[in-house]
């Protein structure tokens, strides 16, 4: 595998209420790494820790201990301020619940991130989005707010959301979890289709073994370790 | 090219529309909050005006007098219990009154200066024989101190020769008419036969029946001060700088000096606890609008924990939260003061409607000056940022995770 690694844990720990007699370790030693590319699925029984995992690769929790990299730039010494920009341009989240934004159309919930990044709506972000819309299927919905627009709507908008700035590296958790068998496959399809196109890294929470075993690779997550890191046949598809 | 509003602006003002009811309660609150200041401080402002202008209207605004005649002890010693009653003041004039008037007339933020030689006297027609002041006056001058001919109601307010100005009171006391003639006589026995030329209503009873104004000559012949003048009359340019230049003048001169604000201590007092209460008054309101919106942003901060999550997901950072939260005070703030200014202007109407003077006239104009609005926006504007500031930091200082998670 000669790939860039896009992210890289070693020994990473995640602690709550640290210092405090309810003091938990959640996450006990990770190492983990995520090539370009690759498109690997994260499962384990709920309460293993997938969430608080996938929110500290996301940058939206710091790590209580251990090391966490993200396109070789280690992150503990990056500033708050860094690691919003870094979140913002370098990461698509996906969630189990949409968490789309109700007061905006979808267009403008998929020109947010770059909004965000480059501090007001433009033209290009614009097309981009419409052109993520349109290959999610929904151009014809752009102007509608999320509560007008069904289950699996709302969740590939979400996709083309998490897309709009061309991410390294896209967090999904649970993105299916809410749908039916039918529209999964779809959204999975779509991801799917997205991390083949523009070559990022994926890794998706899934209780799902039939779209797990469509994945590059299948992480196991039990008890805040990793139990097994294994590939699929599903690598070997065309 | 369409216009696009900046991220802050642009998610504050659809937070803003999106929390329909709420933002309509904090813009009325707030709105109620500038039309109630509006109003008061134009009302009150206005009242105040048209009170110091009523009072200034028929006097000077700083006066110079002679020193006071006071007893002096002929044995300074304080083993000696004595009695000091202090003297009767008999008329005289003011030493070298010419240089006093010039150097009054030099002194900054003073705009005219009108010698006046006034005493009692009696105005007789017929049988009927009333007490009035004698006013010795140059009229050009005097015009400058009282505006004279805004109250004439017959004739000019010119003096010459033996031709006097009445008011309207003494002229009806005395059934006095344009060119009548009118004898007045002096308690030292002179008199004189004078014609009147002009009779003036200068709104209060009591002027209109005792001011006889003459030419200054005449009445310094009549009073027994040739030469002489009884006081300087001044007028300034600020009415409320009165008081400093009197002390200056006294200063300088070692007359008895007094400025209007003297005079009507107890009128000024008044004014003053009026304005007081009038500021405590939108003190209280500014408090309680501010409170008003800072409640209902803390409680949209905490319905919008989950927007706010998913913005600093997708790479928002505080500082973007904490403006979007600020932005949204400053526009109900700004949004409240045009429409509290509306309804300012829309009870200042009706009002002005019902409440008129005795001559039926309004009591106030219902105008509003561009500067109160101005002001109701800067304040406005500012309360809504200050009072945003608590729920603002609270939104940018929220964790994310929490608001993803659930
Ligand atoms: N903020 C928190 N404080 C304390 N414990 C937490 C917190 N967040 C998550 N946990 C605990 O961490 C463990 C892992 O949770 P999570 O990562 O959500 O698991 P999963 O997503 O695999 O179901 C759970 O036992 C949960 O109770
Ligand atoms: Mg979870």
């Amino acid at each position: 595998m000669s790939a860039a690694p896009v992210i890289e844990l070693a020994g990473l720990t995640k602690a709550y209420n640290l210092g405090t007699p309810v003091e938990t370790e959640v996450l006990h030693g990770i190492d983990l790494s995520l090539a370009e590319g690759e498109f690997a699925a994260l499962i384990g029984p709920s309460g293993s820790g997938k969430s608080t995992l996938l929110n500290i690769i996301g940058l939206l929790e710091r790590p209580t201990g251990g090391r966490l990299s993200i396109g070789g730039r280690d992150t503990a010494s990056l500033s708050e301020a860094e690691i919003t920009q870094l979140r913002g341009r370098s990461i698509g989240f996906v969630f189990q619940f949409h968490h789309l934004l109700p007061a905006f159309t979808a267009l403008e919930n998929v020109m947010m991130p770059s909004i965000i990044a480059r501090g007001r709506p433009d033209d290009e972000a614009e097309a981009t989005a419409l052109a993520l819309l349109d290959a999610v299927g929904l151009k014809a919905h752009a102007l509608k707010k999320p509560a007008e627009l069904s289950g699996g709507q709302q969740q590939r908008v979400a996709i083309a959301r998490a897309l709009a700035l061309r991410p390294r590296l896209i967090l999904a958790d649970e993105p299916t979890g809410n749908l039916d068998t039918h529209t999964a496959d779809d959204i999975f399809a779509l991801l799917r289709e997205f991390n083949r196109q523009s070559n990022c890294a994926c890794l998706i929470v899934t209780h799902d073994p039939r779209l797990a075993a469509r994945c590059d690779r299948i992480v196991r997550l039990v008890d805040g370790r990793i139990a097994d890191d294994l590939p699929t046949a599903a690598e070997t598809n065309p | 090219m369409k216009f696009r509003l900046p991220f802050a602006p642009l998610v504050a003002l659809r937070f803003l529309r999106e929390g329909r009811m709420q933002t309509l309660l904090i813009l009325a609150g707030t709105t109620g909050g500038v039309a109630v200041i509006v109003f008061l401080t134009q009302l009150i402002t206005q009242l105040q005006a048209q009170i110091v202008d009523r009072v200034l209207g028929s006097q000077a605004h700083v006066v110079i007098r002679p020193a006071e005649e006071v007893n002096r002890r002929a044995i300074d010693d304080a083993g000696f219990a004595s009695i000091v009653e202090p003297r009767a003041q008999r008329l005289r004039s003011i030493d070298q009154w010419e240089n006093i008037a010039r150097l009054a007339a030099d002194m900054p933020g003073v705009t005219a200066v009108s010698p006046v030689v006034t005493g009692p006297a009696f105005a007789v027609r017929g049988q009927a024989s009333k007490s009035v002041a004698l006013m010795g006056v140059d009229a050009e001058r005097y015009r400058r101190i009282v505006r004279m001919e805004e109250y004439m109601v017959a004739g000019r307010f010119a003096v010459e020769g033996t031709r006097a100005v009445i008011g309207s009171e003494l002229a009806k006391d005395l059934g006095i008419r344009m060119d009548d003639k009118l004898r007045v006589a002096l308690p030292n026995g002179r008199d004189e036969l004078l014609q009147v030329g002009g009779i003036f209503d200068i709104g209060n009873r009591d002027l209109n029946r005792r001011w006889v104004f003459v030419t200054l000559p005449l009445a310094q012949s009549l009073l027994d001060l040739p030469g002489g003048v009884s006081n300087l009359d001044l007028t300034v340019a600020d009415i409320f700088e009165a008081q400093p230049v009197a002390d200056r003048l006294r200063g300088a001169t070692s007359l008895n000096v007094e400025s209007w604000m003297q005079t009507n201590a107890q009128l000024l007092a008044a004014l003053r606890n009026q304005s007081v209460s009038n500021n405590l008054i939108r003190s209280f309101v500014v408090i309680i609008v501010a409170l008003g919106i800072a409640s209902v942003l803390v409680v949209s901060v905490v319905q919008k924990q989950k927007e706010i999550g998913i913005l600093r997901a997708m790479g928002a950072s505080r500082s973007m939260i904490l403006q979007i939260f600020l932005i949204q005070g400053a526009v109900v703030g700004a949004v409240g003061s045009v429409l509290g200014s509306m309804l300012a202007f829309t009870l200042l109407n009706v009002f002005s409607a019902i409440y008129r003077n005795a001559d039926g006239q309004p009591l106030f104009a219902a105008e509003l000056e561009p500067r109160f609005i101005a002001m109701a926006a800067l304040v406005a504007t500012c309360v809504g940022l200050l009072s945003a500031l608590i729920p603002a930091r609270r939104a940018a200082r929220m964790d994310p995770v929490q608001a993803i998670r659930s």
